[in-house]
């Protein structure tokens, strides 16, 4: 075997020096679930939805380095099993409402929960009290739905320039807050053309008036997997 | 499937629109295929009130009020299996999006502010159930055996599982019949 490559599943995958195992996985098409991960950004490692065993250690894919020699299990039953209560967590957390919800479809965490064989959420529900934005004349803030990925906020500082989100709050009382003076999205310089307009992976950042454009049954995860979607994405 | 003893099915809807019931009866002509193997015990179809010794429960909606937890808990007294149908009974569906609305302020809202009301009054006939101040899943009052998701799960969807069920296998969903929405 050569020096860099490592091991997932059985499947010899190489890796460039500086690779996380999560960037090697995804050059060959082989695919770890995530959620907080988005290749054109920092990884963020929050969800932990890409959980794998390193050499008999669990470790967040899209943050670990990629090292010669890594034996590496991804797709087992049992990380699966975990990953699908982390799912679950996530869906009792907010509050998801998928059948009124213009992200179904579209969904990130709805297609991980549809992949991983989510039948039902499993745990009681918080059914936090959490607010929705419509100040802003295009652009819609649920944070209901947000899942704390952080990637608007990665979107609008790293791409934007603007500092339009941030994280604030410890443990449950982690949420998204707004920059503006008045907290609210409509006094933020955020446009619609913005990066951190359409990268939420779920229904919480919502561009309006774009309702229903393509229906049900014609949406990203509607008849592929999430699986096969992102793998063919980043070929 | 034992032609001798029909497999007894209970269904009922509790905070639900019934819309898991309507597309129960999409499965059209293979409801008759269905009846060879099963008969209904409480149902909207049948005048039975209360629910008897079953073999399948089947439950769409969640629960909202404290008739709904009467009734769901005859349900799994009475049935072996216990299945949640419909996105309500799930995780609670829209009903639950009353559940950070104050309870007085969502009845004011309905009976006295709404568009087109005038005069109106919050119905309190001591023959009315109690309604909560939460609508949740009925797996968060008892104990549920299978799930079938979906606003309302297409026939296609109930019409597998409830053939994997009477057929003794686990029921398992293809990718494109489980649906959250
Ligand atoms: S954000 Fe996703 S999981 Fe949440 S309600 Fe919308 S479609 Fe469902
Ligand atoms: S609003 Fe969307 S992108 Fe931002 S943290 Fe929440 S889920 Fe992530
Ligand atoms: S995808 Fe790695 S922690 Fe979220």
């Amino acid at each position: 075997m050569s020096d860099n490559t490592i091991n997932i599943d059985g499947q010899t995958v190489p890796f460039l020096p500086g690779q996380t195992i999560m960037e090697a996985a995804m050059a060959a098409e082989v695919y770890i679930p995530h959620l907080c991960h988005n290749p054109e950004f920092t990884p963020h490692g929050s969800c932990k939805l890409c959980t794998v065993s390193v050499n008999g250690r669990s470790a967040a894919a899209c943050t670990m380095p990629a090292a010669a020699g890594q034996q590496i299990l991804n797709n087992t039953e049992e990380l699966n099993a975990n990953r699908r209560a982390l799912v679950q967590m996530l869906f009792v957390e907010g509050n998801h409402f998928c059948p009124f919800c213009e992200k179904s479809g579209n969904c990130q965490l709805q297609a991980l929960g549809y992949y991983l064989g989510m039948m039902d959420p499993h745990y009681n529900h918080f059914y936090p009290a959490r607010a929705v934005d419509g100040s802003h004349p295009d652009v819609l803030l649920d944070l209901n739905r947000c899942i704390m990925c952080e990637l608007c906020v990665r979107a609008s500082r790293d791409v934007d320039g603007k500092n339009v989100f941030g994280l604030t709050g410890r443990g449950i009382h982690t949420h998204i807050t707004v920059n503006s003076p008045s907290g609210r999205l409509g006094d933020t310089n955020l446009a619609v053309s913005d990066k951190a307009a359409e990268v939420c992976p779920v229904g919480a950042i919502i561009k309006k008036r774009h309702g229903f454009a393509v229906p049900i049954g014609e949406r990203l995860y509607d008849h592929k997997t999430i699986r096969e979607v992102q793998t063919e994405a980043h070929k | 499937m034992s032609e001798q003893k029909k497999i007894r099915v209970a269904t009922c809807s509790l905070a639900g629109c019934f819309g898991c019931h309507m597309s129960f009866l999409d499965i059209d002509e293979r409801l008759l295929q269905l009846l060879e193997h099963i008969e209904f015990d409480r149902t909207p179809l049948t005048d039975i009130k209360h629910c008897g010794p079953c073999d399948v429960g089947i439950i769409e909606g969640g629960v909202c009020n404290s008739e709904n937890v009467h009734v769901l808990k005859e349900f799994r007294k009475n049935c072996k299996v216990l299945v949640a149908i419909g996105a309500c009974a799930v995780n609670g569906g829209i009903p639950a999006v009353r559940n950070n609305i104050d309870l007085w302020e969502c009845f004011q809202e309905v009976y006295h502010y709404g568009i087109g009301l005038k005069n109106g009054q919050i119905p309190n006939d001591p023959e009315l159930p109690l309604p909560f101040d939460q609508v949740h899943p009925i797996y968060e009052v008892v104990k549920v055996d299978y799930f079938l998701p979906g606003c309302p799960p297409p026939a296609d969807a109930i019409w597998k599982f409830l053939t994997d069920l009477l057929a003794g296998k686990t029921p398992k969903l293809e990718y494109e019949t489980l649906h959250y929405d």
